[in-house]
């Protein structure tokens, strides 16, 4: 047998395929060929519109990040995990991931694999004037094999070909099972399609079992392989000789063309989509706008999949569903300015779904967008923090930090003008030092939960930590809940007003604990020089340093992600490793990204007190998973609404108690 | 009554005609809530920005009914949002939206 490598490069000196047909036309090529032409002017006109609506800068930056390496190389290897393998569904759910890779993956593989065989047989019929449009798609009825001189390079892209087809099959199949179990896939919940969704599907199932008949129908004039040359023996044995194979092939085209006709409306727009997202996402160009410019891209490489409605933590409750990120975009991209608003404003922003998503749709950030185009313009006065930072700095020789707060308190008071104010931060205190270089934000939420100060304190008493506390009678907010909130420019005031207080305090580590403070503090703030930490990064060094003693009581504790820390900013390793060292760590049901929101969220503006304190209770279940005796969370936010869900809940004989990371390293 | 422009001070009366009910019944609609806050004042009390400035939802709400919804605003004005109120709010009132809401509803001129 001659080897394989060998035979596909020979070429025969009779050609192996005819043309069976000298016109390499035939009518029923239209319905596709209008389709699919339809389809690549709308994605065309709407490509030059994208690129128009963005800013010059980020077009010269999409430019350059094409030929620089490191991105180009990024750029393919997400290109293949995320639009053909789908790696990130196969991580989570093995059958989804098989039955999503094997439509997209299969499919891609028989498009390029047509085209290979018009290259290396009618090499001619590439040329679009000459069909090459549609001839390769429908290359098993244009052609005929010469019998008696097949080789075995054509046996084996027969062979690929039949394999690559029964792959899809199989993929379809599960896609077809799943619209009616769609739990036995791994999916609670699945979309709801749209008319347009509707029409696309169901010819996106129709077209390749079509395929199927109208090949098996002409296999033993073009060849097949293991699974159209039985199927054609079948049909001969039913309808006999002669085999009547048009329709089979203008139902396969017509399909095709409907798919395509239908696909700019509908959710399978993202298959192409999908391609240009992933380019932008990858050079760092970021939507400023829910729906213009970049978003657009964003919002239409969303598959609908419907991974995002499980992600949910809102879905706890089915009326809920409605507000999950597949439908915010669904209506961005309908212009739905109520039900978008309604949507954005629900949101907790967990950031699970974007955690999840298998092409990386960052909907909570869209949503931030969106609020801020209604809410940014909201009449908001902060005059106050610039006068209080103002005078603060004005006339400070010595920038210590204690007289910088002494300072602001005073300034703050005259601007309040009340004498019982003057007075409280007249009261003695004692002032940090100058060569304090760790300095402690507590935050807000924080002091509304003074035993997390309090633990915080002794853990830095304990292990001798030098330090200063910035806000220990009240400092300002850090701006994520305004940012959070959509009110950008508000923030902007409010992170300057910070800005300048640390700055001047001469530190060089700030400690913070609230994850909603380190997440801006990290990202906005741009403090050069200053390394911002999270209090519960800060112990676990302290630990590894030897410079606090901790011992192991053999505790049962579980530890709770919050959105903040965890998918907000990547801090899943230093917590769980301090824990280890005083207890036993136990699991929680969904844990590290896959962590359910407390339900205390700050993100959500209009979520109730009812549909909150359901997600606390799933949240709760999931951390009693493995029976815990502490649930620890590393947030005051979270620990407050632990506490109170666990006061509430009803199960009496629940004996479990919620303690923040400090309290449990330093009792 | 009419006013003669003899006072010393301004004059604190409240006028009920002047209540807006449409305008508070478009509140209500879109918070709910509005209605069962009892004044009890915990969110003017933990407030981040009532330590620098004069700001209060308490008298913000009580404004509202007095029928001086510019006074109410102007009391809002320095809110930053944090939540702090929401938490500490005995009545599970979502205070971050109701502030949100009042100034939505009472910009509009």
């Amino acid at each position: 047998m001659t080897p394989l490598f060998f035979a596909l490069a020979a070429q025969a000196a009779d050609p192996e395929v005819i043309d069976r047909i000298p016109s390499g036309f035939s009518p029923f090529v239209l319905p596709f060929t209008i389709g699919v032409a339809f389809m690549f002017s709308w994605i065309g006109v709407g490509l030059i519109r994208l690129l128009a609506a963005i800013p010059k800068s980020d077009r010269i930056k999409f430019a350059k990040s094409l030929f620089i390496p490191k991105t180009a190389l990024k750029n393919l290897k997400d290109l293949f995990c995320d639009c053909l393998f789908h790696t990130k569904i196969w991580q989570r759910k093995p059958l989804l991931g098989y039955m999503h890779s094997a439509i997209a993956f299969g499919w891609f593989m028989i498009i390029i694999l047509g085209h290979i065989e018009v290259a290396l047989f009618v090499p001619a019929r590439l040329n679009v004037t000459r069909g090459g449009l549609f001839y390769p798609i429908f290359y098993r009825y244009f052609v005929w094999m010469n019998p008696g001189h097949t080789t075995l390079r054509g046996s084996f892209f027969f062979f690929l070909m039949d394999f690559f087809l029964l792959y899809i099959l199989s993929g379809i199949a599960l896609a077809i099972f799943k619209r009616f179990r769609s739990i036995v896939l791994g999916m609670r919940h699945t979309t709801k399609p749209s008319f347009a969704d509707r029409v696309a599907l169901y010819s996106l199932w129709l077209i390749f079992p079509l395929r199927l008949l109208a090949e098996s129908f002409t296999a033993d004039l073009s060849g097949g392989s293991f699974l159209t040359v039985p199927v054609n023996h079948f049909w001969h044995l039913i309808f006999g000789d002669k085999l009547w194979f048009m329709p089979t092939w203008w139902a396969y085209s017509i399909c095709l063309g409907l798919f395509f006709a239908a696909m700019p409306f509908s959710r399978y727009m993202h298959i192409l989509t999908e391609v240009l997202w992933i380019l932008l996402r990858n050079a760092g160009v970021k939507p400023n706008h829910p729906r213009k410019g970049v978003a657009e891209a964003e919002i239409y490489a969303c598959s609908s999949c419907g991974l995002c409605l499980d992600a949910c933590p809102m879905n706890v409750q089915k009326k809920n569903l409605k507000f999950s990120s597949v439908y915010f975009i669904r209506f961005l991209r309908r212009h739905n300015e109520k039900k978008i608003n309604d949507i954005a404003e629900k949101c907790l922003m967990c950031d699970k779904c974007h955690a999840l998503c298998p092409v990386g749709v960052d909907a909570p950030s869209l949503r931030r967008a969106q609020r801020a185009t209604v809410n940014n313009a909201l009449p908001y006065d902060y005059s106050y923090l610039s006068t209080a930072s103002g005078s603060t700095l004005a006339g400070e020789t010595h920038a210590t930090l204690g007289t910088v707060r002494g300072g602001t308190g005073a300034s703050l008071c005259e601007a309040s003008g009340g004498a019982e104010r003057s007075e409280a931060v007249a009261r003695p205190r004692v002032l940090p030092e100058a060569t304090n270089k760790v300095l402690y934000f507590a935050g807000c939420m924080t002091h509304l939960t003074p035993r997390i100060i309090k633990s915080v304190e002794k853990v830095f008493n304990a292990a001798g930590v030098d330090y200063a506390f910035a806000d220990r009678d009240g400092g300002i907010c850090c701006g994520r809940p305004l940012m959070l909130a959509g009110k950008t420019e508000a923030a902007a005031a409010v992170i300057e007003a910070n800005k300048k207080m640390i700055e001047k305090s001469g530190c060089d580590t700030l400690v913070l604990s609230c994850p909603i403070c380190y997440k801006i503090f990290k990202e906005e703030y741009g403090l050069e020089g200053i390394k911002v930490v999270h209090y519960t990064q800060f112990i676990n060094e302290l630990i590894a340093a030897g410079k606090l003693n901790v011992q192991n009581k053999g505790e049962r504790l579980v530890y709770h992600d919050p959105c903040e820390l965890g998918r907000g900013c990547g801090v899943y390793f230093e917590p769980r490793a301090a824990l280890g060292k005083v207890g036993n760590l136990v699991k929680a049901s969904k844990e590290y990204d896959e962590s359910i929101c407390c339900g205390g969220s700050l993100g959500s503006l209009t979520l109730d007190t009812k549909d909150r304190s359901k997600i606390s209770e799933a949240s709760l279940d999931s951390l009693l998973a493995n029976d815990p005796q502490t649930i620890v969370t590393a947030c005051p936010l979270c620990l407050k609404t632990f506490s109170e869900a666990v006061a509430k809940t009803k199960k009496g004989d629940l004996n479990v108690s919620v303690k923040d990371f400090a309290e449990v390293l330093c009792p | 009554m009419v006013d003669f422009g003899f006072g010393l001070v301004p004059s604190s009366r409240i006028n009920l005609d002047l209540f807006d009910k449409e305008k508070y019944d478009e509140l209500l609609s879109i918070e709910p809530d509005a209605r069962i806050c009892m004044a009890c004042g915990s969110c003017t009390a933990v407030c981040t920005a009532g330590k620098f400035v004069h700001t209060s939802l308490r008298e913000a709400m009580e404004d509202i009914f007095n029928a001086k919804p510019d006074k109410a605003l102007e009391t809002l004005r320095a809110c930053q949002l944090c939540g702090k109120c929401s938490m500490v709010c005995p009545r599970g009132i979502n205070t971050r939206h109701l502030i949100m809401s009042i100034t939505k509803v009472y910009s509009k001129k």
